[in-house]
């Protein structure tokens, strides 16, 4: 039996059971478009080269494996920043627990609630940028997601919005298996700034799709942390006008697997895309961050800064693609990712890739891993440092050039002084 | 105060001694210098009283103040006092100096059940000893070392030393790399140090450090051994006649 047959087998296996959500026209149409394409791409397969270095089974399996609830002994990291709260518990919407969802420059709608209309703006999105991220490199369980997502917010922003809308999740069930979807458009000239946080799930697939339209400008800061058992596998899809800029980044600390896949698409000229990550994985943590930008206009700009401190046997992997069409003159694209790694029981495994078909363009990559610089491990400790203390102080200094990216001082202080935190939790 | 008796060194990883047998007691109170020609063992000496890895002690012993010092971690012996000025400082990327230092004095203070320095007291006296040592205020936002010049480095380590008040300072080639009126702050720095109950142990190979922190007690050291102990006169025949005179006196 071929591949391909073993895949065909496992996904029909797999969606044998399954039935769409009820939703109204443009959605149902939506939906049975992405369970079309999952069965003809079939789900994730351990023998797939995308999926080489991060082992898609359980993502992938009928149930979700069982994930202890964590303590929620520390307050919410974006607790003491102003924001629009709103709140999913696992992967349903809370109204109680929610702010009212109103605010200047912008609309929030619940997916589950215009999922009954026969028409609505977010048809123009929701589920169009994840099948134009299928190609060339196929992601089926984002195609998953569009057909089986129930909820999920979806957000248009007109104007300059000041409060960052704060996604919170949370995980109450040992064995829920969510799926969210949410979509934003910004408008000519718009910005918003959207914070996620907390274990979305025992198993948690999410996809959001962006759309930043000319002169816009999207913040997106993320933070997924300390429960341990999770499964996570988000994507996010975004495309970029003229003169816009998207920055994403995510800290990650701790959980059995997450993969974290962000599919960029610079459409219009003079375009800024940043994405970055910084995690900190401990024993039984596998960490995959994979992303693909596509150079499709000239003048544009697209980083990638992804830091990874691994220990006790923890995994991280990058996968990472600066694609550069023919006509996206005067690129400037920059990749990095670097571990550190504290023992040798921890891996990193990378796969960063150029493909440039524009002659004038300045791209550059590079990835290392290596251990903790042991000169200045002695420095710091001769100084009366203890070992754990200095070991976490230079971790920090070295996820802090990922946290940098960060345009909002309030938020990158967020992530630091959290980061310190939990640091200083695990020394005990 | 600083008491070594028969320290023998080899590398953890060849079949190299350094050390061949070093004794030398630092009462305090005292600056005794430690001179000797290049490769001779004295920053191996530094490194292995402060604990660095890749030493291997296979004789001897050294302890502060009646502790042995060579069971303990070089946090600990820090925690106990012990300081030293390294011959080539680290740079740490990332890690502020302000951080580093408030990180380092709060936690040897932990170790000695003491308590923490608030903020403000720190910062208050940080910015007081860096000013007498000419450290700009940038200098301590950077991170630990990165970009400083040669001589910024020694300055830095001098800043570390006052404001970790160590009861045993060992400094190694401090002065090399200074110009003359770093030369000068360095001193000061050092000599504003001195008192009773503190030791001092230099490694220099000029006397022109020795002219403006003057040494109660000089050695030589020569292919891991200190082979002759004086007073600051024996510096001065040092720096006019090298080492030739001694080595052949002492083989
Ligand atoms: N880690 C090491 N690996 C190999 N050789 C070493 C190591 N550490 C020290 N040595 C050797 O041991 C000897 C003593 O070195 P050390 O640095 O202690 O000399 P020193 O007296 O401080 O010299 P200098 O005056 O040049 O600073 C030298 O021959 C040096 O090459
Ligand atoms: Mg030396």
């Amino acid at each position: 039996m071929g591949l391909l047959d073993v895949k065909q087998e496992a996904t029909e296996a797999r969606l044998s059971g399954v039935t769409l959500p009820e939703s109204g026209a443009w959605l149902a149409t939506a939906r049975a478009d992405a369970l079309a394409r999952v069965k003809t791409m079939g789900l994730p397969h351990a023998r797939d080269e995308y999926w080489k270095y991060t082992r898609p089974g359980t993502l992938t399996q009928a149930d979700a494996p069982e994930a202890a609830l964590y303590d929620t002994d520390e307050a919410p990291i974006f607790d003491g920043i102003e924001r629009l709260n709103v709140v999913f518990v696992d992967g349903v919407f809370s109204a109680e627990e929610s702010d009212d969802l109103t605010g200047e420059g912008l609309s929030i709608e619940r997916l589950a609630d215009i999922a009954q209309n026969d028409i609505h703006w977010a048809k123009e999105l929701y589920g169009v940028l994840e099948t134009k991220g299928q190609t060339p490199v196929q992601r089926p369980l984002a195609a998953l997601n569009t057909a089986l997502a129930t909820d999920g917010v979806v957000i248009r922003v007109s104007g300059e919005v000041s409060k960052p809308v704060n996604l919170s999740y949370r995980h109450r069930d040992t064995t829920s298996d969510a799926a969210l979807h949410h979509v934003v458009k910004l408008e000519e000239g718009a910005k918003v700034t959207l914070l996620e946080n907390g274990p979305g799930a025992a198993r948690f697939n999410q996809v959001l799709e962006v759309e930043v339209a000319d002169k816009a400008e999207f913040h997106h800061v993320r933070a997924q942390g300390r429960d341990h058992e999770r499964r996570n596998v988000t994507h996010i899809f975004a495309r970029l006008g003229t003169e816009s800029v998207f920055k994403s980044f995510t800290v990650t600390v701790n959980g059995v697997l997450t993969r974290n896949e962000a599919v960029l698409e610079l459409t219009g000229d003079d375009a800024v895309a940043h994405v970055a990550g910084a995690c900190v994985g401990d024993g039984e943590f596998h960490h995959d961050d994979t992303v693909f930008v596509t150079h499709n206009a000239v003048n544009c700009e697209s980083r990638q800064v992804f830091k990874k401190v691994l220990r006790n046997g923890a995994t991280g992997v990058f996968q990472g693609k600066i694609l550069v069409q023919p006509d996206a003159q005067k690129t400037d694209g920059y990749q990095i990712s670097q571990s550190l790694l504290l023992d040798d029981d921890s891996q990193f495994l990378a796969k960063p890739e150029l493909e440039i078909y524009a002659d004038d363009v300045a791209c550059s990559h590079g990835s290392t891993s290596g251990a903790i610089d042991e000169e200045g491990l002695f420095y710091l400790r001769a100084r009366g440092i203890p070992k754990d203390i200095a070991t976490d102080l230079m971790t920090l200094a070295f996820l802090a050039e990922a946290v940098e990216e960060i345009e909002s001082d309030e938020l990158s202080d967020a992530i630091i002084s959290r980061l310190e935190s939990w640091l200083e939790r695990r020394r005990g | 105060m600083l008491e070594i008796k028969g320290l023998k060194v080899k590398l953890e990883d060849e079949d190299k001694q350094i050390l061949k047998g070093v004794d030398l007691t630092v009462e305090a109170g005292k600056v005794h210098a430690i001179m000797g020609p290049n490769g001779s063992g004295k920053s191996t000496l530094s490194y292995v009283l402060s604990g660095r890895d890749g030493y291997e002690v296979t004789e001897g012993a050294a302890s502060l103040d009646g502790e042995d010092l060579l069971e303990m971690e070089p946090e600990e012996r820090a925690a106990e006092g012990l300081f030293l000025a390294f011959q080539y400082p680290v740079e740490i990327p990332g890690v502020s100096n302000m951080t580093f230092l408030r990180t380092a004095v709060n936690a040897q203070r932990k170790a000695r059940d003491e308590e923490e320095l608030s903020a403000a007291d720190f910062l208050k006296d940080i910015r007081a000893k860096a000013k007498t040592l000419k450290i700009d205020a940038d200098m301590l936002k950077r991170p630990v070392n990165m970009g400083f010049s040669g001589g910024e480095k020694k300055r830095n380590e001098i800043l570390q030393m006052a404001m970790l008040e160590p009861k045993m300072c060992i400094l190694d080639e401090t002065d090399s790399g200074l110009d003359v009126d770093a030369m000068k702050l360095v001193s000061e720095g050092v000599n504003a140090l001195r008192s009773e109950g503190r030791g001092f142990l230099v490694i220099t190979h000029y006397q022109r450090l020795l002219d403006h922190i003057k040494p109660d007690v000089v050695h030589i050291m020569a292919d891991g051994r200190i082979v002759k102990t004086g007073g600051p006169e024996l510096a001065l025949e040092v720096e006019e006649n090298g080492y030739a005179d001694i080595l052949a006196e002492v083989a």
